[in-house]
């Protein structure tokens, strides 16, 4: 009996394990073995040698380290801008009642649309054509080239766009956090007469903190691996641009002109990944001092 | 009596706050409808973007399926959507079963072993997935789909939220069914399935508008564009095809990939979104 339902759970779990094992597992081995293996010929499949080569070459390469810095400044604006912004709007409405449902929905929207077809859009509201100078342009009164301009330019259109794609997950999160927090502890603070900015500072702040936290965590992580919403902006060939990510720096590694360097991608991808694990390891013993788990 | 304006005060300046960020989010969404319906002559001669058109028209419409396949891009979007979906709930279903239900020996060391496959990134991953699909030829002809839908189907996540929802349904059942000589096999298809619909919606929903969004891997091993998925579509658009001289039809084929969606979403808003906060990590 024991036996036979060993069996049939395997069997149960066979197709998980099959995918998960071909998709995932192996190619995580896989890439540690690229990663070390210098001077990888896709076509012959030979290597000259291991050791860490690779890393070295993506860690000197202009291309990557250009990659590298963007994605810093993308992550460093974003995450504090949308996480501090979606708090506000999700203070705002938790405070009303007609219509929030209403505004719930409009918020949500941009998450359930394609990256791709409205980054264009955001790219026509900002774009400067020999035509027009573009709507963003005309309703600040500026000339600004955004789209084929300067480097800050073009950074500021992509935070934006950033920021606008990941709101609608941090207000909905924000917003739920917001409600179940306990209503006794406001009525208690209102009949000792504290102020709201105290209430905030004091309840609201310490009780939602645990989300607040999550909330950064993902971000990071999210932002680290921006690639989709540049394409979107400013076209496939984001190294002429100057804005390409980390993870279109490993994209590049595998396909187009400089495709076939599996070596070199599985390193970028590592160092991504390195980069990530740290700082969410640094966030969570940051967390363990000042955030409140209930 | 000034407390009470202050209040009024206070919830006027939310209100201000709320329809603000209300029209920075739909303000994209009407631009694209706007321009998508303006004659591409008239768009082309606005120095001035016009913010509403008096004389609308539906013929970029037209040109967007004309121009560019994009009738076959929509059509290969929904196969490979549909397919992965399905296939992802036969993978998800009985593995969030067994976990859930079976006792078995190295269950507790399996399923710490999933859960530890979610914090992969999948960058990390698709290096020896495109290598993968390269050398067995996936990204030939019509199997193509095959390179599309095969790495795309797993989703520990979902195994996981399943796994919760069955656990969540009491051992009463299960043992009563047993004692009726119930097979496993069709306790779960007659009784859990049945019972946790809702959750199984939301994770279909989920998946389907992933699927239908994704990008990255399409544009990675796509190499013929009759395979083309309505982003890699989009993208191609804007890069070679009409999109430059022609705004007006690039905005209509926008707005034909954007559309499902928003239906999608009018339609099981509630569920997406009580999805989404449950276990999105889009963000």
């Amino acid at each position: 009996m024991k036996e036979k339902n060993n069996l049939k759970a395997w069997l149960y779990l066979l197709p998980a394990i099959l995918f998960l094992g071909v998709f995932m597992l192996y190619p995580l081995i896989d890439v540690l073995i690229y990663s070390v293996e210098e001077n990888y010929a896709s076509i012959a499949r030979t290597y000259t040698g291991v050791g860490l080569g690779n890393f070295r070459k993506v860690l000197s390469d202009e291309l990557f380290i250009q990659a590298l810095k963007n994605t810093f400044i993308l992550v460093i604006i974003t995450v504090p801008v949308s996480t501090g912004l979606s708090l506000l709007i999700a203070l705002g409405l938790s405070a009303i009642k007609p219509l929030k449902k209403a505004f719930q929905t409009i918020y949500f929207l941009p998450y359930v649309t394609n990256t791709l077809a409205v980054g264009l859009v955001f790219m026509i509201l900002f774009d400067k054509t020999e035509y027009t100078r573009g709507l963003v342009n005309l309703l600040l009164g500026t000339d600004i080239d955004f789209i084929d301009g300067g480097y800050w330019t073009k950074m500021l259109v992509t935070c934006l766009y950033t920021v606008w794609i990941v709101m609608p997950f941090k207000i909905l999160i924000l917003t739920s956090a917001l409600a179940s927090v306990n209503q006794d502890y406001y009525k208690a603070a209102r009949v000792d007469g504290a102020s709201s900015a105290r209430i905030f500072r004091k309840i609201t702040l310490p009780m939602i903190s645990p989300t607040v936290f999550y909330l950064i965590i993902t971000g990071f992580i999210g932002a680290f691996k921006a690639y989709s919403d540049e394409v979107a902006l400013f076209g496939t060939n984001l190294n002429a641009a100057g804005m390409n990510t980390i993870v279109g720096y490993v994209y590049d590694m595998l396909y187009s002109d400089t495709g076939g360097q599996y070596g070199n991608a599985a390193a970028a991808a590592l160092i991504l990944f390195a980069i990530v694990f740290t700082i969410t390891y640094i966030n969570l013993k940051f967390s363990r001092n000042k955030v409140q788990y209930m | 009596m000034s407390e009470k304006k202050g209040r009024t005060g206070t919830k006027v300046l939310i209100y201000l706050l709320l329809v603000v960020w209300a029209v920075v989010v739909l303000f994209p969404f009407y631009w694209m409808v706007l321009t998508s319906v303006k004659k591409t002559s008239a768009y082309n001669n606005e120095n001035v973007p016009q913010i509403i058109t008096a004389d609308p028209t539906l013929e970029n419409y037209g040109k967007a399926f004309t121009e560019v396949d994009l009738g076959r891009y929509f059509v290969n979007t929904v196969i490979f959507t549909v397919s992965t979906t399905m296939l992802m709930m036969l993978v998800t279903v009985p593995a969030s079963f067994a976990f859930a239900r079976l006792k078995f020996r190295g269950k507790d060391l399996t399923f710490a072993l999933f859960l530890s496959l979610m914090m992969i990134p999948t960058e990390l991953v698709i290096i020896t997935n495109y290598v993968t699909v390269v050398n067995l030829e996936l990204n030939r002809g019509a199997r193509t789909f095959l390179g599309l839908i095969l790495p795309s189907v797993t989703s520990v996540f979902y195994i996981y939220l399943l796994k919760e929802n069955f656990e969540a349904i009491p051992d009463e059942l299960y043992n009563a069914a047993k004692v009726d000589g119930t097979s496993d096999l069709k306790y779960l298809l007659k009784v859990m399935v049945p019972i946790s619909q809702p959750t199984i919606v939301t994770i279909v929903i989920l998946k389907a508008i992933e699927c239908w969004n994704s990008y990255v891997w399409p544009r990675l091993i796509t190499r013929e564009t009759k395979y083309f998925l309505v982003s890699n579509g989009i993208q191609a658009i804007r890069e070679s095809g009409f999109g430059r001289q022609d705004i007006p039809a690039m905005m209509a084929a926008v707005v034909v990939v954007s559309v499902p969606l928003i239906v999608m979403f009018i339609l099981f808003r509630d569920k997406i979104m009580a999805g989404v906060s449950r276990g999105g990590t889009k963000g």
